[in-house]
């Protein structure tokens, strides 16, 4: 396997703009382009704009396609309708995840899986091996997609001054085939910032038109490019987990506080059901740790993989860590001992290389928009 | 950017200003604050404390990383910048102006601080 970063149909335009870039998942991506605060806070008043085309994008079709993807995820994917998303999982037959994905119905007999990067393999060859017995195919589509997001409360505005499509008529965790820009896109209102927005994807040779449009049609109303660094500080303030943190192989969806994901009501058996199932219960009854928010009082910032800790005793490990600019506190997301979990909890603290910072328990997210 | 001629600069990206009555001001290089990104916290020794070249003596937090400080020179520190305690996006701003960090009255120095021009080289910017 090569060692050399992929670098995505935007590089050029990222070098250009003088961003900081990154290795993430083998792709080399912009880190930030100016100062990450204003990159977080520009999504959170105007806009930003962001290139994902290192997601993973997985095609699956055939008269099966939603029963085979029934049996291999844990969601009930055959109730998503044409034109609709779907926030999903793929766990092992342990019920460890192996990843957290957004599959889109994009016909009868057509979807869309987008893996997270690091993933993106992994979810390619159990969905392969997954689909034996199945009249269904799946395919890499990795190569097939730039994907751009355009996240923010301006976001609807802008995206309205470049598409005919009816924006008004799509739905959170919603898409539709376009046109952007005089660019063919499917245009999918998802994101993973906590505010509104949209995903495009789009053939790779079209990124750079469509970038240049998004930036010149949002810079009137504040949008900046973004990078990977405020998208982390944008997802930890709304509560959302990001794989090989908040979710691993060791855990299950209800160990992640997730399991609303796992549809056991779903017709026929899928991957992982028998151990989701007592996972299940185990949550109801007996849970072994919890992930919390937590907020805080001083300005040490703690970081993944610190111990969180209560009268001298480890209760816990940080697994997302980052000042906020929204709160212009330190905040973490951290799996917690039950006894520790609820919010308020007294004398919890975290060690940030030897001293123990005080630090409140708070119930998820840190941040939701106004609607 | 450019490193001002009249400083002296570490390897670990400090800046150090000629002394006046014995004491110099340290800060961190603007080559050194660009790869942190956004500073949100400084740990700075404080006024009395001993700080020796090469050894940490400090901490700047910014959104992905905590980085040590470290001391260019042997030293007591006599002023500590409760500005850039304040505001750490000083560090980012000016990092050779308002973003210097503390004063410290020098006692010994290391014989290889580099001047600006060898600075540059050595940091690529």
């Amino acid at each position: 396997m090569s060692t050399a970063p992929r670098l995505t149909a935007l590089d050029a335009a990222h070098r250009a703009l003088g961003a900081t870039m990154t290795d993430f998942a083998g792709w080399d991506m912009p880190l930030r382009y100016g100062s990450e605060r204003d990159e977080h806070n520009a999504v959170r008043t105007g806009a930003g704009l962001f290139d994902l085309s290192h997601m993973g994008e997985i095609t699956v079709t055939g008269p099966q396609a939603a029963d085979f993807l029934d049996f291999a995820l844990v969601g009930n994917i055959g109730s998503v309708g044409v034109g609709r998303a779907r926030y999903t999982m793929i766990c092992r037959e342990d019920g460890g995840i192996l990843d957290d994905l957004i599959v889109y119905r994009l016909q009868e007999r057509e979807y869309m899986v987008v893996a997270n990067a690091s993933n993106a393999q992994v979810v390619l060859d159990a969905l392969t091996a997954r689909a034996a017995g199945f009249d269904a195919a799946v395919r890499d589509d990795r190569d097939a997609y730039a994907l751009l997001a355009v996240q923010g409360p301006q976001s609807p505005a802008i995206l309205k001054s470049l598409t005919d499509a009816d924006l008004d008529g799509l739905k959170y965790y919603a898409g539709l085939p376009g046109t952007v820009a005089g660019v063919p896109a499917l245009i999918a209102r998802t994101g993973y910032t906590g505010e509104d927005g949209f995903e495009l994807f789009v053939e790779p040779r079209y990124a750079e038109k469509l970038w240049r449009a998004l930036l010149e049609a949002g810079a009137p109303v504040g949008l900046i490019p973004c990078g990977l660094s405020c998208r982390d500080t944008l997802r930890l303030e709304a509560g959302m987990p990001l794989y090989g943190h908040e979710l691993t192989t060791s855990l299950t969806p209800f160990d992640a506080g997730l399991g609303r994901v796992v549809k056991f009501e779903k017709e026929g058996d899928f991957v992982g059901r028998e151990a989701l199932t007592e996972a299940a219960e185990r949550a109801r009854t007996a849970p072994p740790r919890k992930l919390v928010g937590l907020v805080a009082e001083g300005r040490r910032v703690p970081r993944a993989g610190m111990s969180v800790v209560a009268g001298g005793e480890v209760i816990g490990e940080i697994t997302s860590g980052a000042p906020s600019p929204t709160l212009g506190k330190p905040i973490a997301m951290a799996y917690v001992d039950a006894a520790h979990a609820e919010p308020g909890a007294e004398g919890v603290g975290v060690d940030i290389r030897g001293t123990h910072e005080p630090y409140e328990v708070v119930a998820l997210p840190f941040y939701k928009r106004r609607k | 950017m450019s490193n001002p001629q009249q400083l002296r600069y570490s390897k670990e990206h400090e800046w150090l200003s000629d002394a006046e009555d014995g004491v110099s001001t340290v800060g961190i290089t603007e080559h050194a604050a660009n790869a942190l990104g956004d500073v949100v916290y400084v740990q700075l020794p404080a006024v009395g404390d001993t700080v020796t070249a090469g050894e940490t003596c400090g901490e700047l937090e910014s959104t992905k990383s905590v980085s040590d400080l470290y001391s260019p020179v042997t030293g007591e520190v006599v002023e500590a910048n409760q500005d850039v305690v304040d505001d750490p996006s000083l560090v980012n701003t000016a990092p050779f102006e308002g973003g210097w960090l503390f004063k410290v009255r020098v006692t010994d120095e290391p014989k290889d601080l580099l001047s600006a021009d060898e600075y540059t080289e050595f940091s690529g910017s």
